[in-house]
């Protein structure tokens, strides 16, 4: 009956516990019966965050192992059960306690133990090692009987001993049988730096110092003893001197093992025995040990993969680390000794800001091979990215580490690395996976990493994390604190409320109150949007001015060069031909490129400051008004052709989406909003991914809502069915003004919609059901708003003082001679700077 | 020779907000905060999108320093030393400004030295 096969896992440490993870998330969990023997009295915790303990942490803190876990996933653990031997003939593992599994498939996650050297006296009490909880407790023993401490060994691990001991309040010193700390990462002179720093914080550090005996001392427990004569007296010590395999159970079944210890694996991490997995500390890959968790948890990958029949590899794992230990950053990337034929290196050393950085670069200076960096680690990531992804240096190595140039400002910027750059290598995640994330949703470090991982194992890769975050949200358009800039702790929601119940018309007089400093473009133009829906007051007044962007300072959109473009309102995208010629016209007197937009109207570009009044003015007399392509408000309406003549039209969209369009013009919003209105199904007009979308039926209008196009398209949902036109606007009224009252700045409808707790439904008990009884005022704010509308080119051609703005300067007639445009398709476009710099040079020699 | 240059009346600064002068064939933008009685003036052109727009961005502070934010792509220039708070290798020329009489001027000493800053990166 039971087809299962069964596979034992032994050790369940921090990778045991990583395969099982990923083994329960794979199709290959179905297939397998699983066990696992745990030595430890507890399941996996994370050693790599072990000296948290002392600041605080408890065992279930460092916990690796999701409550109710192995239950979930029917795992059978022998918790504080050491397997012990291995038959490999009848396919069967024994331990201690004397349980016999039968086992089809076997991974061996045994870790390693600390190496401590056969001084004699090295087994007298207070002589301990750092690798797990119950080390650490026995050092919190020890230390409260004593006044000094050594760690034995300047590596890695020593060094952040010798901080739990410093932070334990001993006397500590560190003694090193290498000429320098951290022998293997680092060179000499970033050996030596490291040094001076780790003395600064009174730690004492002996190099080339071979322990030769440990007896009794006199003031301390213990003296230690130097093969150069000197000793050392002192109340406990700590062994930190390498890690060794535990491989004695592989050897025990004859799995062959490494001249200097380690199971072999191939590039499978499968053992001499292919039944038999070795992954992690104990695994031994191309005559290679690593020491660290990320190359351990690549390997759990592989194994998952082999066993799900996917093609999994392990084919080696950057070693590459960054510390910050007793507050000094240390890194070491790649090939820090320069080993590689012809690689060329460059140092660079501060000694009174203690500052030592080492790059070594290939030959043709094309590629970084690695780098040291102590005392100042910040550049770790730009470097380490440019290290595993051959991304090509520039032209001068040396400004990567050289002081005068920051780190930033040479730093490859998140948006340089391909999606394929590992950003974890602890959990293997990749920019594009935390691209994807953010685009599903995530939007703060803490979702990332509860999401994929990243930035959970050693925390390296913090950082570069962030940084992907906060490109990847910008560019999004999303905003990261809600707090709406520094100069207000609220968010856009406060301020509107706060304007609403405080009656407040001005920004300053909401600065005052409510806020700190001068405010900045973010909060000012938030404040002029709030203002504008609000009280719809004319934008260009004199308190409101300084609150606008330049387009809507200048009633135009920007471009590329400084000139605007101007966008006159064709509502429902419905225009007569004396109006079509009128438009030619100006474009053709003022020398504007013309196009037709993606919103059914027309947009003429390449106007100069000076010459916006001079074009209205024209587009005015020709009965145009501003078509607010600069404001956040209401864009366009697109419309279909509709029943006036489409042969399937049931309902006249054109005549509809001009009455929308004419309501709604002008309405300021937290973002642009845009509707459409389809005469039919067929739905000519896309009304479907539109905020605001109305769709003729037979028996009336369908509205669909909170769609958009751009950047995250977003299909509209329907929200209410075949209503009469004065319902249709009723509901339509009561939305806006919900959207404008509770959206944040930069919205789009859809975001607020989806952001909304209890989403769709909740809006509409809130619009149809008006659950919340804001109804009537929804629709009179909005009445006010058309009521008060006026086109705000017209205002300002009427107000000789608002027009003294129109110019370039303000103390001459001259317009800006950086503006040059040639042509392309019989029309002008911007000079790119190139041809920019020939035109001046033509200009001068004239 | 330090010389102060007449630009223009109180009057044509804009509350809170810039304009441009054309100072000695130069592009001078002057940002004015009434309430606070201060006056900035820097140069116009905007090295990051290389157009002389400045005086048309939206000022403010950052933690308590007056800044402008560029129109063009939004990065921040200090109003009292041109540098740029997103990259400080980037900066724009500042130059002394006062009122006097209900008349804005400029001074000319460094004037005709200090051309706009380009990026490095501007092609050549
Ligand atoms: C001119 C036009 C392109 C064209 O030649 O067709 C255009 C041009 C610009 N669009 Fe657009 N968009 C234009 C139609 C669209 C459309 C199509 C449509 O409306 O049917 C979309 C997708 C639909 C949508 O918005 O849901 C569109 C999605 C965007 C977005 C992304 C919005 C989003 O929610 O993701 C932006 C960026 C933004 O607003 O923050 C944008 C921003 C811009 C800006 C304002 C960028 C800028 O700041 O300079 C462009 C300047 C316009 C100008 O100078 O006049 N434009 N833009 C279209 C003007 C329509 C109009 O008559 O007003
Ligand atoms: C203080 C400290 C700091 C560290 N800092 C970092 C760091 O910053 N970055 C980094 O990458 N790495 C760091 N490491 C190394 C990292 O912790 C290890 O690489 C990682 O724990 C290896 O995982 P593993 O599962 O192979 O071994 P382990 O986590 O040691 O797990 C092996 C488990 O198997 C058990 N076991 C062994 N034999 C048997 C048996 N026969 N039967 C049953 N159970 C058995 C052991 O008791 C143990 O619980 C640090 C280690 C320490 C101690
Ligand atoms: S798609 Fe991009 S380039 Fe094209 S008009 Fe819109 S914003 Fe400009
Ligand atoms: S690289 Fe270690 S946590 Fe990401």
């Amino acid at each position: 009956m039971n087809t299962k096969q069964t596979l034992v896992v032994i050790g369940n440490g921090m990778v045991g516990q990583h395969f099982l993870a990923g083994l329960v998330n794979s199709t290959a969990k179905e297939q397998y019966r699983i066990v696992t023997f745990c030595e430890e009295p507890r399941a996996a915790y994370d050693r790599v965050h072990l000296s948290e303990y002392f600041a605080g942490k408890t065992a279930a803190d460092l916990s690796l192992v999701a409550d109710g876990f192995f239950e979930e996933h029917g795992i059978e653990i022998y918790l504080g059960d050491k397997a012990a031997t291995i038959d490999r003939e009848r396919k069967q593992v024994t331990s201690a306690n004397g349980v016999v599994v039968d086992y089809d498939k076997l991974v061996l996650a045994t870790g390693s133990y600390p190496f401590v050297p056969p001084v004699p006296g090295h087994e007298r009490p207070q002589c301990l090692v750092y690798r797990t909880i119950e080390d650490l407790e026995a050092m919190k023993t020890a230390a409260a009987k004593s006044k000094v401490g050594v760690v034995i060994g300047g590596g890695l691990l020593g060094l952040e001993a010798a901080k739990a001991l410093k932070d334990l309040g001993l006397d500590t010193h560190v003694v090193e049988f290498a000429p320098r700390l951290m022998a293997v990462q680092l060179d000499d002179g970033g050996g030596a730096m490291l040094k001076q720093k780790i003395e600064a914080l009174d730690v004492k550090v002996h190099l080339n110092k071979n322990t030769t005996l440990i007896d009794d001392g006199v003031e301390c427990l213990h003296k230690m003893n130097f093969a150069d004569g000197a000793v050392l007296e002192t109340d406990m010590i700590l062994f930190s001197a390498g890690i060794r395999p535990r491989d004695d159970i592989a050897r025990g079944c004859g799995l062959e093992v490494g001249p200097r210890g380690g199971i072999v694996i191939d590039n499978q991490c499968r053992t001499s025995d292919s039944n038999i997995y070795a992954i992690g500390e104990c695994a031994l890959w191309n005559g290679q040990i690593f020491g660290l968790v990320a190359p351990g948890y690549a390997m759990a990958r592989c194994v998952v993969a082999d066993l799900a029949g996917d093609v999994g590899s392990f084919t080696g794992a950057d070693m590459s680390t960054k510390l910050k230990l007793m507050g000094v950053d240390v890194a070491s990337i790649g090939d820090a000794h320069a080993r590689t034929q012809g690689a060329l290196v460059y140092t660079y050393q501060n000694g009174s800001s203690e500052i030592y950085k080492r790059l070594v670069v290939s030959q043709d200076k094309k590629r970084l091979l690695g780098a040291v960096l102590v005392g100042e680690a910040s550049g770790y990531s730009t470097l380490l990215q440019y290290c595993l992804n051959g991304i090509e240096l520039p032209d001068n190595p040396d400004a990567l580490i050289l002081p005068q140039r920051s780190d930033a400002s040479v730093g490859l910027g998140p948006d340089a690395l391909p999606a394929s750059a590992q950003i974890c290598s602890c959990y293997d995640v990749s920019k594009g996976s935390i691209c994807s994330a953010i685009e599903a949703g995530c939007c703060s470090v803490g979702d990332l990493k509860a999401q994929t991982k990243a930035g959970t194992g050693c925390g390296g890769c913090s950082a570069l994390l962030k940084s992907v975050l906060d490109s990847e949200l910008t560019k999004l358009g999303v905003e990261v604190n809600t707090d709406i800039c520094e100069h207000f702790p609220h968010t856009r929601q406060d301020l509107y409320n706060l304007v609403m119940v405080g009656e407040i018309k001005t920004f300053d007089e909401l600065l005052e109150k409510h806020g700190k400093g001068l405010g900045c473009e973010v909060c000012k133009q938030a404040v002029g949007s709030i203002l504008a829906s609000y009280w719809n007051d004319y934008i260009l007044e004199k308190q409101h001015i300084g609150l606008q962007d330049t387009n809507d300072t200048f009633l135009a959109n920007i471009q590329k060069d400084g000139t605007y473009s101007v966008v006159p309102r064709i509502a429902g995208g419905e225009i007569n031909p004396d109006m079509l010629i009128a438009l030619g016209q100006v474009g053709k007197k003022y020398q504007l490129y013309t196009k037709i937009t993606g919103g059914q109207r027309v947009d003429l570009f390449g106007a100069r400051l000076e010459q916006l009044p001079v074009i209205w003015q024209e587009l005015i007399d020709a009965g145009f008004e501003s078509g607010h392509a600069y404001g956040k408000s209401l864009r366009t309406v697109k419309s279909c052709v509709g029943s006036s003549w489409c042969r399937y039209g049931v309902d006249d969209s054109v005549g509809l989406a001009i009455e929308l369009e004419n309501r709604y013009k002008g309405l300021r919003a937290p973002h642009k909003i845009k509707f459409a209105v389809s005469g039919c199904t067929r739905e000519c007009a896309e009304a479907q991914g539109k905020d605001i979308g109305v769709i003729a039926t037979e028996n009336g209008w369908n509205l669909y809502v909170c769609g958009n196009g751009g950047m995250k398209p977003r299909h509209a949902d329907l929200f209410a069915t075949n209503l009469d036109k004065d319902t249709l606007i009723k509901y339509i009224d009561r939305i806006l003004i919900f959207y404008i009252r509770t959206a944040d700045r930069m919205q789009r409808t859809s975001v607020w919609m989806e952001n909304m707790e209890g989403g769709l439904d909740y809006l509409k008990s809130v619009i149809l059901d008006d659950r919340l009884g804001l109804g009537e005022q929804l629709e009179q704010q909005m009445q006010r708003v058309v009521e008060t509308y006026q086109c705000e080119w017209k205002t300002t051609l009427a107000d000789d003082n608002r027009l003294k703005r129109f110019r370039h300067f303000v103390n001459s007639e001259q317009g800006d001679d950086n503006v040059v445009f040639v042509e392309e398709r019989g029309q002008i476009r911007p000079a790119d700077p190139m041809e920019r710099k020939h035109f001046k040079l033509i200009e001068e020699a004239a | 020779m330090s010389q102060w240059i007449d630009v223009c009346d109180i009057d044509d600064l804009q509350a809170d907000s810039g304009i441009c002068a054309l100072v000695q064939g130069l592009q001078v933008a002057i940002f004015y905060q009434p309430g606070l009685q201060a006056i900035y003036a820097i140069g116009n052109y905007d090295p990051f999108s290389q157009t002389n727009v400045l005086s048309r961005g939206m000022i403010g502070d950052i933690a308590g320093e007056p800044m402008l934010a560029s129109p063009m792509y939004k990065q921040h220039f200090y109003l009292r030393t041109g540098i740029c708070a997103e990259d400080k290798d980037v900066s724009v020329p500042v130059y002394p400004v006062r009122i006097d009489n209900g008349r804005v001027a400029i001074k000319a000493t460094s004037m005709r030295l200090e051309t706009p800053l380009t990026l490095a990166a501007e092609t050549e």
